[in-house]
């Protein structure tokens, strides 16, 4: 009798194990590329953190596919210095914890000689003193706050940095929308939404601008109508809010049914297809900060663009085209560095001088980012982000 | 006056998901004195659930107009399927631990918690990517009527109506049927229960029926209300599903009335506090406030005049 009853209550918690162990091997992180496994030269392998799944997973997976076409065309063209290079994708599914078990065993198991990750600044942010530990150069495709590159030596971006962005938001609703009064709503557990905040607000002041309020959410929150009717005592004429685009979908409805009208400026979080298929038509007449807009009509981005469509049958959002820079940057700098160890590496990246991208031309400048790069505006009009004009960074900082 | 009266508006949709929610934590507690954790992730499938049907359904997106019946439609399958899941938990999980230490339990339901988020993050049950949940009613934010200068929407009025239905539905099944008295019974005594014939499995049974399917109804108010469905779970639904529970204890944990006052003046605490001291707290009045009911009134606010625990 006694021996049944074991078995009956073992039964269904045997049961929920093989299901979830199944569970497990459905989320295996993708597969390892397949140049690896023909002959010839030992590939060059470089890790690749992202968020392939998770709430911000469109960003991880637009920026992944930039990095991977950048590698086919890399091993089509034949590699670097003769030797094909091998990217190895992993997924943090947007969680910290798991972007440091994540990059730790990049390093130490997987013995990459470089790191490419993450967009999120706060994973960024931990996986850059990992890197910086081990010597590992990282270089992070679109992480935008300015304390990422601070990590160390080892730590570089191919983006802007956000008190430029946020210059850039502040100047169009300054000059273009003759805005004199913006509230911003700001995303709490974001190292890049709390960075944009400042960044805004400081030069909106300096303009001459005033802010009638500063109001916080987090990730994951679904009723904004206390932080809206707050915002709404004020009576702005812009709202800024450096969110990602999972959240403000839901803002901007709700801020259009409680009757707020005036445009809502946004930074390059809000990239993604999601932005608008989330909130309909109530983004329309909205503005944004971006990296790189597919018009552009300079040779490397209508090449890169007709490459892309190619490859995945889409255009190629901002995010795609930095993954895609970030490789391609890399890889020139292999071909300049006189070992792959991480010191060598570190210093050709460093030495970087008028790199042609697709975002733009990139110098590296003594605090690992690059000069001047500028930033474009798009309107979203009907659903679709159109370009409306580009801004250069502030000559002071 | 109009911006309380429109915090008052915002508190009552809150509450009403809260509300829902809360009943199936304190109807599993008054039978079966354990809390069980999954409870928040039957209201996550709930309202997934109706997005993926009104996706199979091809009533999302820009273009769709989904037909009159598509609410109800989507809110029925939603609420069977979540009842299914909620019988089929207790069913596996928990009655095999019926006359195990109360911890196991207990752990099992954190285990069956855990089950349910991460095998929803599966590519073909609901990914790990937000989605866009359309509203299903036609002209749903138009303003039905306008009152204090707050636009009372279609949406609103459908979404007060559901919740407060199932709420006195659930009142009489409980206070005036056979089944409602069976309740009571095994949560009074269940071996006393057992002697005089009541069928306790089966009213455990129908308890976690009941209970999963009003937190389907939440999800679907959730899903219809504020659009934006979040994964994984941790997004969002875990801190609902945790502010329902907290709702439940405030009102008296094993009282169903309690639940849908506890619920409501959760919302409200949450909102108004929210809009009128500081948003950046919104979260600590919720705790604070179970802490405060703790300490002053361990059994909750309708704890002590009702005798009766279902």
């Amino acid at each position: 009798m006694e021996e049944t009853r074991n078995r009956l209550s073992l039964t269904p918690v045997l049961l929920l194990t093989a299901i979830l162990a199944c569970a497990g091997c459905g989320k295996e992180p993708a597969g390892q590329n397949a140049a690896a496994k023909a002959g010839g030269p030992k590939p060059i392998v470089v890790g690749s953190f992202l968020s392939l799944t998770g709430p911000t997973a469109t960003f991880g997976r637009t920026t992944q596919q930039g990095i991977a076409l950048a590698v086919q065309e890399r091993n089509a063209a034949g590699g670097v210095s003769g030797r094909p290079v091998q990217v190895l994708f992993r997924d943090n599914q947007g969680k910290t914890q798991e972007t440091g078990t994540v990059v730790e065993r990049l390093i130490t198991a997987d013995h990459v000689v470089a790191l490419l990750g993450e967009v999120a600044s706060t994973q960024s942010l931990t996986a850059a003193p990992i890197a910086q530990q081990y010597g590992v150069p990282m270089i992070s495709p679109s992480s935008t706050n300015p304390a990422v590159t601070q990590v160390g030596n080892m730590i570089f971006r191919t983006c802007f940095i956000d008190p430029d962005q946020g210059y850039a938001v502040a100047r169009f609703a300054y000059d273009n929308l003759k805005a004199r009064k913006a509230a911003v709503l700001y995303d709490q557990r974001q190292a890049y939404s709390v960075g944009l905040r400042d960044a805004f607000t400081g030069w909106f002041k300096k303009m001459g601008g005033t802010i009638t309020a500063v109001e916080a959410y987090s990730s994951g929150d679904s009723d904004y109508s206390a932080q809206l009717g707050r915002i709404r005592d004020g009576h702005p004429d812009v709202i800024y809010i450096p969110g990602y685009y999972t959240e403000v979908g839901t803002i901007a409805i709700q801020a259009r049914n409680l009757g707020l009208k005036m445009p809502l400026l946004g930074s390059d979080g809000w990239e993604s297809p999601k932005l608008t298929e989330i909130a309909g038509n109530a983004l329309d007449g909205c503005y944004y900060s971006n990296h790189y807009a597919p018009e552009d009509d300079s040779p490397q981005s209508k090449a890169f663009v007709a490459a892309y469509r190619q490859a995945y049958g889409t255009t190629p959002g901002a995010l795609a085209a930095l993954g895609y820079d970030a490789a391609n940057l890399l890889f020139d700098a292999m071909t300049r560095a006189q070992s792959l160890d991480g010191k060598d590496l570190a210093q050709a990246i460093a030495q970087t001088r008028g790199f042609v991208g697709v975002t733009g031309t990139i110098t590296m400048g003594p605090d690992r980012n690059p000069k001047n790069k500028s930033m474009v505006i798009l309107e979203i009009k009907n659903g679709q982000p159109t370009y409306v004009t580009r801004i250069q960074p502030p000559d002071e900082k | 006056m109009n911006d309380l009266f429109q915090t008052f508006v915002a508190g009552l949709r809150l509450g009403c998901i809260y509300g829902l929610v809360a009943l199936g934590y304190t109807m599993v507690y008054g039978v079966l004195r354990f809390i069980n954790f999954a409870h928040g992730d039957i209201v996550m499938v709930g309202a997934w659930l109706c997005f993926i049907v009104a996706r199979a359904m091809h009533w999302t997106g820009f273009t769709a107009h989904p037909p009159l019946y598509a609410a109800a439609f989507v809110l029925l399958i939603s609420m069977t399927a979540c009842a299914l899941l909620g019988w089929l938990t207790e069913r596996l999980a928990y009655r095999p631990l019926r006359r195990a230490p109360r911890l196991n339990v207990l752990i099992a339901a954190i285990g069956v918690s855990l089950f349910i988020e991460n095998a929803g993050q599966l590519r073909f049950l609901f990914g790990t990517e937000p989605q866009a949940m359309p509203s299903l009613l036609p002209r749903a934010q138009t303003a039905l009527i306008t009152l204090l200068g707050v636009r009372i929407t279609v949406l609103d009025v459908v979404i007060g109506l559901l919740a407060v239905g199932l709420m006195i539905a659930l009142d009489i099944l409980v206070f005036r049927t056979r089944l409602g008295l069976a309740m009571r019974a095994v949560a009074f005594d269940d071996a006393a229960a057992a002697l005089t014939g009541v069928p306790v499995n089966r009213v455990v049974g129908m308890t976690f029926i009941i209970g999963s399917a009003l937190a389907a109804a939440g999800g679907f108010i959730f899903a219809t209300e504020y659009h934006n469905l979040q994964q994984p779970a941790e997004m969002s639904w875990i801190l609902l599903g945790l502010k329902a529970f907290v709702a439940a204890v405030v009102g008296g944990i094993g009282n169903i009335r309690g639940a849908m006052v506890g619920g409501l003046l959760l919302a409200l605490l949450e909102q108004f506090g929210g809009r009128y001291v500081s948003n950046d707290l919104r979260d600590v009045y919720v705790f604070a406030i179970l802490i405060l009911v703790l300490l002053v009134k361990p059994g909750g606010i309708m704890g002590a005049q009702v005798t009766e625990k279902v």
